[in-house]
């Protein structure tokens, strides 16, 4: 089953690559990862898109727990959480495809944030299911180029991850 | 000039550290990167640098010395090639938890990423085999780094720290001052068990039919031995240590049923197979010690898991009550609450329980053939264990005589028994024996090792000449890579591909070039008076080197074959 972990980690060089050497080392998958400092520019802020038994998963909390630049570390699914990717893709936008082009983006509620000649590159932001739906809508010989943030996640309410 | 009164250099900071850690001794090998820390140590004398021949002896003298003292062994090696040959040394130590720190040289900051002379990422190679490692990139960080470096190699579960050192760190000036103690928001390893999980185990050992406690290396890395043998004694359950374990219950107790595991004896493995309620303390349910898992969980068993790493529980297999703290806490604990309570454990099961461990024990699963004309191995370390009274440090390299020593040396007290359970590391015994020999001048030490083990770290036998290590070899000769030949002669049809080891040295000879004393044994009737001749006041002060020509065909029993049961040995008798 898929999972969302979110971690705190110090912000010092070297410290992604325990994480991700951690994950090759014991054969964990690894969808997506991405990372970035936080409103305290000691601490980074991770999400982690993984999947694996109930068994790995626990597995995977307690090694992320045990790095010793990892503060804390949190299951977004053991509770109610928001997740949020964006994507930017090129697409042809010649005759035709110029308009159809809008109207899809406008469909799922996306930005063309530059025009060209013969494209459009439009951001889309939402959950990775949305993102994946709209590529599915597009017919393959238009897109010219995909770039995914991965996943970030953040619980709802008054779920923080915050030391 | 002025304020260099009170600054010194990176070296110098480095070296005040180790004062301040109280360390004794430093195992290295000087190089380019590492040169202005040398220049350092040549004008100090709190503590002894030992030159080893070969930076892996380094860190496995360094581990050694830990695993003997309880005390963070320090290594110190240069950058490139010597870093590299340090990573081996480190692994082992990491597999088997083992408190350490290894200081290594690296290029000057401005040079790094630049493919310089002895340039390597060490920061990055050892990642995968170190607790936590550090690139020094600032002087002012680096007495904080060296006292991190050390609290994080004992603390919690203990393992090797890797601290790289930029040479030209170690040349700029700053103020020494070192941190009396260290906080860390990202590292609080919990030591106190939760005392709710305590009771509610304590209610399931007083209520177990089949009880069996299974204690591993953390009751001896976590100086648990004493609690451990008043909880085992106080409540007369059998008990079985794993490899890493022995010597954490006295092996001459009756209630000790000898190591678990790939080579555990019969009834070791059988009742950890049958019992009821199964109490594991230190120890991790590793490949080697339960066999296949399956099978394992092919009977219904209660298992309560003590362990100071969180994520050593329920890792290969699920446990009904895990404790998470440092053992000797949780079991001080666990004997006050025994103490406390007037319940007591169902003697009439654990009567019918200790008949039938009896019966499995009458199966005298370690005999051997005592009257051969060949010198069995299992005999020269029983002479072994008697020459010695059964007091000895034994050291071992990986292998057939591994296991022959830890089947049939029976330890008492823990950090007796210094080897690399995890790794399995060849050539660790040389550098292993002598790290405890300088911990422990005056006593008996002896490394058990095979022929092919021994010529791994061969080059040592340079430097207990130097250091005076008057540590005994008991080299077990059977002109093969023993347990390899083993594997090739159950599992791969007798084809014995490139076990044999051909052209050996004279190892008398090869001792006597050292500066040594050499002896060769070829009759059993030999092999006791050879190892009282070593032991003896004469050689008190001289490394021996006994090279014992064993059985060549002598293979381990019992074995549990890969992927079998615990309960699916191959008995000796059965071949």
């Amino acid at each position: 089953m898929k999972h969302i972990i979110s971690l705190l980690m110090e912000n010092e060089a070297g410290a992604l690559s325990r994480v991700a050497g951690l994950f090759s080392a014991r054969a964990y998958n690894i969808e997506s990862l991405t990372v970035a400092p936080t409103e305290d520019p000691t601490l980074s802020r991770m999400t982690i898109v993984t999947s694996g038994s109930e068994e790995v998963i626990e597995q995977i909390i307690k090694q992320l727990n045990k790095l010793v630049d990892v503060v804390k570390v949190l299951d977004l699914n053991d509770g109610r959480y928001i997740e949020r990717e964006l994507m930017l893709v090129k697409v042809k936008a010649t005759g035709a495809l110029r308009d159809e082009m809008k109207r899809m983006c406008d469909i799922f509620r996306g930005r063309i944030i530059d025009v060209a000649d013969g494209s459009y590159t439009i951001e889309l932001t939402g959950d990775g299911s949305k993102l994946d739906a709209f590529l599915e809508a597009m017919d393959k010989t238009v897109i010219l180029e995909t770039v995914r943030t991965g996943a970030s996640g953040i619980g709802r309410g008054d779920r923080i991850l915050k030391i | 000039m002025e304020d260099r009164h009170q600054k010194i250099t990176g070296a110098e900071i480095l070296i005040r550290c180790l004062q301040e850690e109280n360390v004794k001794f430093v195992f290295g090998y000087p190089g380019g990167a590492v040169l202005n820390i040398y220049d350092a140590i040549f004008n100090q004398d709190h503590f002894k640098h030992v030159l080893v021949r070969h930076e892996q002896a380094a860190t496995h003298a360094a581990d050694a010395y830990a695993r003997a003292t309880g005390e963070v062994g320090v290594a110190l090696v240069t950058s490139g090639p010597g870093a590299t040959n340090a990573v081996t040394g480190i692994a082992t130590a990491y597999m088997d938890s083992i408190p350490m720190v290894v200081i290594s040289g690296q290029v000057p900051t401005p040079a790094i990423g630049m493919d310089a002379f002895q340039e390597v990422d060490m920061v990055g190679i050892t990642r995968p085999c170190v607790k936590h490692n550090f690139l020094v990139k600032d002087i002012k960080d680096l007495a904080t780094t060296i006292k991190k470096a050390f609290y994080i190699a004992a603390s919690g579960r203990p393992g090797p720290v890797v601290v790289d050192v930029p040479k030209d760190i170690t040349a700029q000036y700053f103020e020494f001052s070192y941190p009396k103690s260290i906080e860390m928001r990202s590292y609080n390893p919990i030591l106190k068990g939760h005392s709710g999980q305590i009771k509610k185990a304590v209610n399931l050992i007083l209520n177990a039919k089949r009880p069996m406690i299974y204690a591993g290396g953390g009751v001896v890395l976590g100086d648990a031995a004493e609690q451990l043998t008043k909880l085992t004694r106080a409540l007369g359950y059998p008990i079985t240590n794993t490899l890493m374990g022995l010597g954490g219950y006295p092996a001459t107790d009756k209630q000790f049923l000898g190591m678990l595991g790939m080579h555990g004896t019969y009834e070791a493995n059988m009742a950890m197979q049958e019992c009821d309620v199964l109490i594991a303390v230190g120890a991790r349910f590793d490949d080697r010690v339960i066999g296949n898992p399956e099978h394992f969980f092919s009977k219904n068993r209660t298992i309560i898991h003590i362990d100071v790493d969180p994520s050593s529980i329920s890792k290969r297999v699920k446990v009904d009550v895990p404790i998470v703290g440092h053992v000797l806490s949780v079991l001080t604990e666990m004997n006050e609450l025994l103490e406390a309570d007037s319940g007591k454990p169902d003697q009439a099961a654990l009567a019918s329980w200790w008949k039938q461990i009896e019966e499995w024990r009458g199966k005298n699963c370690l005999n051997y053939d005592r009257s051969s004309a060949i010198i069995k191995p299992q005999f020269v370390v029983e002479k072994l264990w008697e020459v010695t009274n059964g007091d000895a440090f034994i050291t071992s390299d990986v292998g057939q005589h591994q296991m022959w020593a830890a089947q049939y040396y029976k330890f008492d007290k823990p950090r007796r028994w210094i080897n690399s359970g995890g790794l399995g590391t060849m050539g660790v015994g040389l550098p292993y024996a002598m790290g405890v020999q300088l911990a422990y001048p005056d006593a008996q030490v002896a490394c058990i090792t095979g022929e092919a083990s021994i010529q791994m770290c061969i080059q040592e036998l340079s430097t207990c000449k130097q250091f005076h290590l008057p540590v005994k070899v008991v080299t077990l000769n059977n002109r093969y890579m023993g347990m390899v030949r083993q594997w090739q002669e159950f599992f791969y049809g007798n084809r014995y591909s490139e076990s044999y080891m051909d052209a050996l040295p004279d190892f008398v000879k090869l001792a006597e070039a050292y500066g040594h004393v050499g002896m060769r044994i070829e009759n059993p009737a030999d092999v006791e008076p050879a190892l009282r001749e070593a032991f003896s006041p004469k050689l008190k002060e001289r490394m021996v080197f006994m090279d014992f020509l064993t059985d060549q065909k002598e293979n381990v029993f019992p074995m549990v074959p890969n992927g079998k049961g615990l309960s699916e040995m191959i008995l000796a008798e059965e071949l």
